[in-house]
């Protein structure tokens, strides 16, 4: 029988992960989530800036690995538009500026928000070092117009933006490295306050620089999503996708212990 | 046509799925269009999202200056679109990188790539040691002086030594210069576990993201596929 266990055929996992997945999201099942330290640090960060604060939210992540950033992108747009925040979307993803253009705009749109006046997306340039630093001088001088071709300087929100110094927060929406170059550059040279929304595969590389206060707050993958959608009691994506997860989790948890414990009674025997 | 392009992307998901079952043309068909369409995607948008904008448009408009200048046609504005005209310089030293094509001029690709590599160094080495060396190993230590003052609770004080201990170990472990044995032999086997458990964390975190790939394309098919044909 272990015997027959260790030589599983892989198709039989593929099967049992895709039932996990279909079931919960056929018949949403809503479990409890607490909310987490990084998370909170951010919600709160952004609820105590003032009405007419602005932060830049950098979509640093592509069309393959949107399903985690994506949640926290509408979430944490939603709050900044309730609370009057003015938000610069840009990012150093060269396959991203549509992408992110029709999600501010969608966002916006549900929320009232302007474009021009509450927010505006600049796009893409490329060479991610000399976009960082170059912003830290003159924003205006690495975006010279919007992603629509609007003049930089026609826009009304910018009007009193010329570079960090009047940036209260940039936020990170990240699935590689990029977290890491904002606070090299961005908040070791320019003192700019950092967060980060990041993908499960680089949640353990972001927990150092939240301990020395490099990052005012980040959140965590799908988890992330889901709590920062619970401070703003506005369920969606993040959270439908936490609880499909969380069956898919447990199933990987039980298969892995099923195997080790077959592997270690067919060593025995063999013994 | 938002509905074709949910059925186009119904479609290739599909096709990206088969390859759970074994490798196949549908597979490979939709594998190579990815491929084909980002690389392509990418160029179009760096085109007119970075070479457009920040080197043809400056250094059209300064060429255009000069011509009013030599005409005495010349204005503020145009007086001001001059220094477009520097952006020769470096679109000269980029261009060498296409010097490769020519076997007789390789030579001339190492001045962009010196420069490249200069900048890049010499934007990267103080900024690095202080973000990634300096900022951490303040961040270690300032636990001990909140709890040498008192200020910190009982979870954070074992949350701190377990911190030094995990740092000075697995810094101990990558110290080749000692043989590990003793003393020595045992820290670096403390560190081994210290790097395990962090290995396992991020293969933990990896599995969850990779998941919520795999949940994103479900939750496509069920609810904006199949919901726009039930």
């Amino acid at each position: 029988m272990f015997e027959k266990l260790m030589n599983i055929d892989r198709r039989i996992i593929f099967v049992l992960v895709a039932v996990v997945v279909i079931i919960p999201t056929l018949i949403p099942i809503r479990l409890p989530t607490r909310v987490a330290e990084p998370t909170q640090k951010l919600y709160d960060y952004i609820d105590e800036l003032p009405p007419g604060s602005t932060i830049i939210m950098a979509f640093d992540y592509g069309p393959s690995s949107l399903a985690e950033p994506e949640p926290m992108a509408k979430a944490v747009l939603q709050h900044c538009f309730n609370k009057d925040v003015r938000v610069i979307g840009i990012t150093l993803y060269a396959n991203m500026p549509t992408l992110a253009d029709k999600l501010m705009q969608k966002i916006a749109t549900e929320n009232g928000a302007v474009y021009g006046e509450d927010y505006t997306f600049l796009g893409y340039r490329p060479g991610a070092l000399q976009v960082i630093l170059g912003m830290g001088t003159n924003i205006a001088g690495v975006f010279e117009t919007d992603y629509h071709g609007t003049a930089i300087a026609e826009i009304p929100m910018m009007e009193n933006i010329t570079n960090y110094d009047q940036i209260d927060l940039l936020l990170d929406l990240a699935a590689g490295s990029s977290t890491e170059a904002w606070i090299i550059y961005a908040n070791t040279r320019y003192n700019l306050k950092i967060a980060a929304g990041v993908t499960g595969v680089i949640i353990a590389q972001m927990y150092p620089y939240l301990q020395t206060n490099q990052l005012v707050g980040f959140m965590p993958g799908y988890l992330g999503a889901t709590e920062y959608e619970k401070l703003l009691n506005a369920p969606g994506d993040g959270t439908i996708g936490l609880n499909t997860a969380s069956f898919v989790h447990l199933l990987i948890i039980g298969l892995v212990a099923l195997g080790n414990i077959a592997f270690f009674i067919q060593r025995r025997r063999e013994e | 046509m938002e509905v074709l392009g949910i059925w186009i992307a119904a479609f290739l998901t599909l096709c990206i799925f088969s390859f759970l079952y074994r490798d196949n043309p549908f597979y490979r068909f939709a594998e190579h269009l990815f491929i084909g369409l980002s690389v392509g995607y990418s160029i179009v948008v760096t085109i007119h999202q970075g070479f457009i904008p920040l080197a043809w448009e400056p250094l059209s408009e300064g060429v255009n200056a000069l011509q009013s200048e030599l005409t005495s046609e010349g204005t503020p504005e145009t007086k001001e679109a001059l220094s477009g005209l520097f952006k020769i310089i470096p679109i000269g030293i980029g261009l060498l990188f296409f010097a490769r094509l020519s076997p007789r001029h390789t030579w001339l690709i190492r001045y962009p790539i010196a420069i490249l590599i200069g900048f890049t160094a010499g934007a990267a080495i103080p900024n690095v040691l202080q973000a990634s060396i300096f900022e951490q190993t303040y961040g270690t230590l300032t636990p001990f002086a909140a709890m040498h003052a008192g200020s910190l609770s009982t979870g954070d004080i074992v949350g701190a030594i377990l911190i030094t201990i995990g740092l000075i170990c697995t810094l101990v472990y990558f110290f080749f210069s000692v043989e590990h044995q003793g003393p020595v032999g045992w820290l670096s086997k403390v560190g081994i576990a210290f790097l395990m458990i962090g290995f396992g964390a991020a293969f933990g975190n990896t599995v969850m993201g990779r998941v919520a790939l795999l949940i994103h394309r479900v939750g496509f098919l069920i609810n904006d596929w199949l919901g726009s044909i039930f």
